[in-house]
């Protein structure tokens, strides 16, 4: 049976030149702006994403979290491991900011400011491959349950009732304990903790747009369900995944520094980590509380930029605030 | 009604099914099997192979695993290798302890949250609902071990105004007789000890509490803003009702549903146990004990208190279900 030939889904059109005619603007510069901004979600969502201040808050921690991330042996003075402060530092005299040292030294003498700046990179690193692992599963798993329905939604779903019974940061702790002290072990714990929810996240959305007119026609054409899920269910399922994604941004750094808090991080002490750095300080709170004052900041910044830039996404791309 | 409660419950079953034997494989799969854990540093071949033989670790995994059951089911875990005493009772010591901190969190949270929520709603668009709603955002990213960290040293070390550890100053001569400590000082009509219970709570709890005074608010505002623009809100202004009766009638409590599922998961995920939060504020709950044990690998409390906080955690969250179908009559008819 030939397919039938798929349209482009309506609304995606440029908006048409009559609109744009300039009489017509002047005459009903209403119905023209309403025209241009109609058009796609995407394109939709990106003027409003632009238009809105928190949307650049976000973006703008987001970029120095990246910039400082990648470039971190450029802008940091020292590096991680250097101790320009031996000699100088004692337990009872930890030198707080001063202007060779912005961030103050640590207790073994290093450069606080070059270590909360190659601290950075492990964030990123540890946040977007948690992230990736995470969210594939995840996705996998929800589109199974999303596209076969019957015993595998079911199976599916009483598997993610089983990993959502225990809390997060428990589970995580679980899993890092099984897996050793490492990086890896840190990053695959924080990812097993987000699968449920992503798969629950994009089952569901699946399930709402199951009934919707447009995959009724599409069935009723006599499109088969694979192509009816791969271009027209799960296109249209996906945006809040793509805004959940931005938040487990946030929640993978705080978790990561929680974990290294807990002296569940990487093995290597050489390696800075916010959290872990935050912790080993405790000892000093009364002498030197800078030492966990920056590292904290610095997660603050980080999980906040990917929380406003979430969240101004979730409003973006929320169709009840399209027009 | 009752089919509804009954369907839950027979839900529950694999839930708890899958999680003990997810348990039961996690602790098979820890580094260092229960053996050495239990020798320790003496661990020979011959004396592994004796514990092993002596616990029935020899024998096949779905043997194994069976009588984990069986015993888990009556709640026998068997006795901690650290403090020598049985699970139960270590789990009867600390569960108050945890029930207290997440009460406190939660009066913090829901107290401030719920009117910060309304009053940002209320005034939709100025700079008060603005200020709420980064300061939620806020509340979201800030790390709750930082936050402690923070609280701990301006209120505890700088001002000294509050005290930085523990639940009660120890040289305090008190009885428990229930175990929260607070209470128990009201009862025992120790106020002192009661008054030195609540300040010991309040760092920790504003501390835990935060993140979920963060949800309360964002949930409370958006979810005043949907009512108002109801149809039966317009009525009841057009047919000239106090204002304040609206607010109250018809704005507040339709808008509390989403509400009061949000603080009743929120208080689940608390009763679970905020390991970070216990470890800054050395708290003696169950999630810091669970914590330690994991590295000890004191098994029976690992299982004991996984299981029971599952439990919990799960039962928490039927009710919050249950509760959610007596509050909205729609969820009941369907």
């Amino acid at each position: 049976m030939p397919e039938p030939n798929r349209r482009d889904s309506p609304g995606r059109g440029q908006p048409s030149d009559l609109y744009t005619v300039d009489s017509m603007k002047t005459e009903f510069g209403d119905l023209a702006v309403r025209e241009t901004t109609g058009s796609s979600l995407g394109r939709d969502a990106w003027i409003r994403l632009r238009r809105n201040p928190v949307a650049i808050i976000g973006f703008i921690l987001v970029t120095l979290f990246l910039v400082v991330a990648v470039f971190a042996p450029l802008i940091a003075p020292y590096g991680p491991s250097d101790t320009p402060g031996k000699g100088i530092v004692t337990p009872t005299n930890i030198p707080g900011p001063s202007a060779d040292h912005w961030f103050g030294l640590d207790d073994l003498g290093r450069d606080e400011f070059s270590r909360v700046i190659y601290g950075a990179r492990q964030s990123l690193i540890i946040g977007v491959v948690s992230l990736l692992i995470g969210m594939t599963v995840g996705v996998i798993m929800g589109v199974l349950a999303g596209a076969f329905g019957g015993w595998v939604d079911g199976l599916v779903m009483r598997i993610t009732d089983i990993m959502l019974s225990v809390p997060g940061l428990l589970f995580a702790i679980a899993v890092a304990a099984v897996l050793g002290q490492s990086l890896s072990s840190v990053m695959i714990a924080i990812a097993v903790v987000n699968v449920p929810v992503f798969a629950r996240l994009l089952r569901g959305s699946m399930l709402a747009q199951r009934d919707a007119d447009y995959v009724v026609a599409a069935h009723s054409l006599g499109l088969r369900r694979r192509n009816t899920v791969a271009s027209h269910i799960l296109p249209n399922s996906i945006s809040p995944v793509i805004v959940q994604s931005t938040l487990v941004l946030a929640t993978a750094i705080i978790d990561a520094a929680g974990l290294a808090f807990l002296g569940l991080g990487s093995a290597d002490p050489a390696i800075p980590e916010w959290g872990r750095m935050l912790a080993d300080t405790q000892r000093y709170l009364s002498v030197a509380p800078h030492l966990a004052f920056f590292p904290g900041i610095a997660i603050v910044i980080a999980a906040l930029g990917f929380t406003l830039l979430g969240e101004s996404l979730r409003e973006a791309l929320d169709p009840k605030y399209r027009r | 009604m009752i089919r509804f409660i009954a369907r839950r419950l027979v839900l529950l079953v694999p839930i708890l099914l899958g999680l003990s034997l997810l348990l039961f494989l996690w602790l098979r799969a820890l580094p260092g099997g229960p053996a050495e854990a239990l020798l320790g540093e003496r661990a020979t071949p011959e004396s592994i192979a004796r514990i092993e033989k002596l616990y029935g670790l020899d024998r096949p995994l779905p043997q194994q695993y069976l009588s984990f059951l069986q015993r888990a089911a009556v709640l026998d875990f068997g006795s901690s290798v650290r403090t020598n005493e049985p699970v139960a009772d270590e789990l009867k010591r600390r569960f108050p302890a945890t029930i207290e901190l997440a009460v406190g969190a939660m009066i913090f949270a829901t107290g401030l949250g719920i009117p910060l929520g309304y009053y940002a709603a209320r005034r939709h668009g100025t700079w008060v609902d603005t200020t709420s709603v980064v300061g939620s955002l806020l509340g979201i990213a800030i790390p709750v071990f930082f936050l402690a960290f923070l609280l701990k040293y301006v209120f505890a070390v700088q001002l000294g105004w509050l005290p930085t550890s523990g639940r009660q100053d120890p040289r305090l001569d008190t009885e428990y007789p229930t175990g929260f400590y607070v209470l128990d000082g009201i009862l025992t009509g120790n106020l002192p000890a009661a008054w030195d219970a609540a300040q010991h709570l309040i760092l920790p709890a504003i501390a835990l509490g935060t993140i979920p005074l963060a949800i309360i608010v964002r949930i409370t505002r958006a979810s005043v803003l949907d009512v108002v623009n109801e149809d039966y809100v317009r009525t009841g202004e057009a047919k000239g009702l106090l204002k304040r009766t609206v607010d109250r009638r018809y704005v507040l409590r339709n808008a509390m549903l989403p509400v009061t599922t949000i603080i009743g998961l929120q208080l689940g995920l608390l009763l679970s146990g905020a390991v970070l939060t216990e470890t800054v504020f050395a708290f003696p709950g169950v999630g810091g004990f669970l914590y330690s044990s994991i590295f000890v690998r004191d098994y029976s409390v690992i299982v004991g208190f996984t299981l029971v906080i599952a439990i919990i955690f799960s039962i928490v969250n039927l009710i919050v279900d249950i509760a959610y179908g007596f509050i909205d009559p729609r969820v009941r008819v369907q």
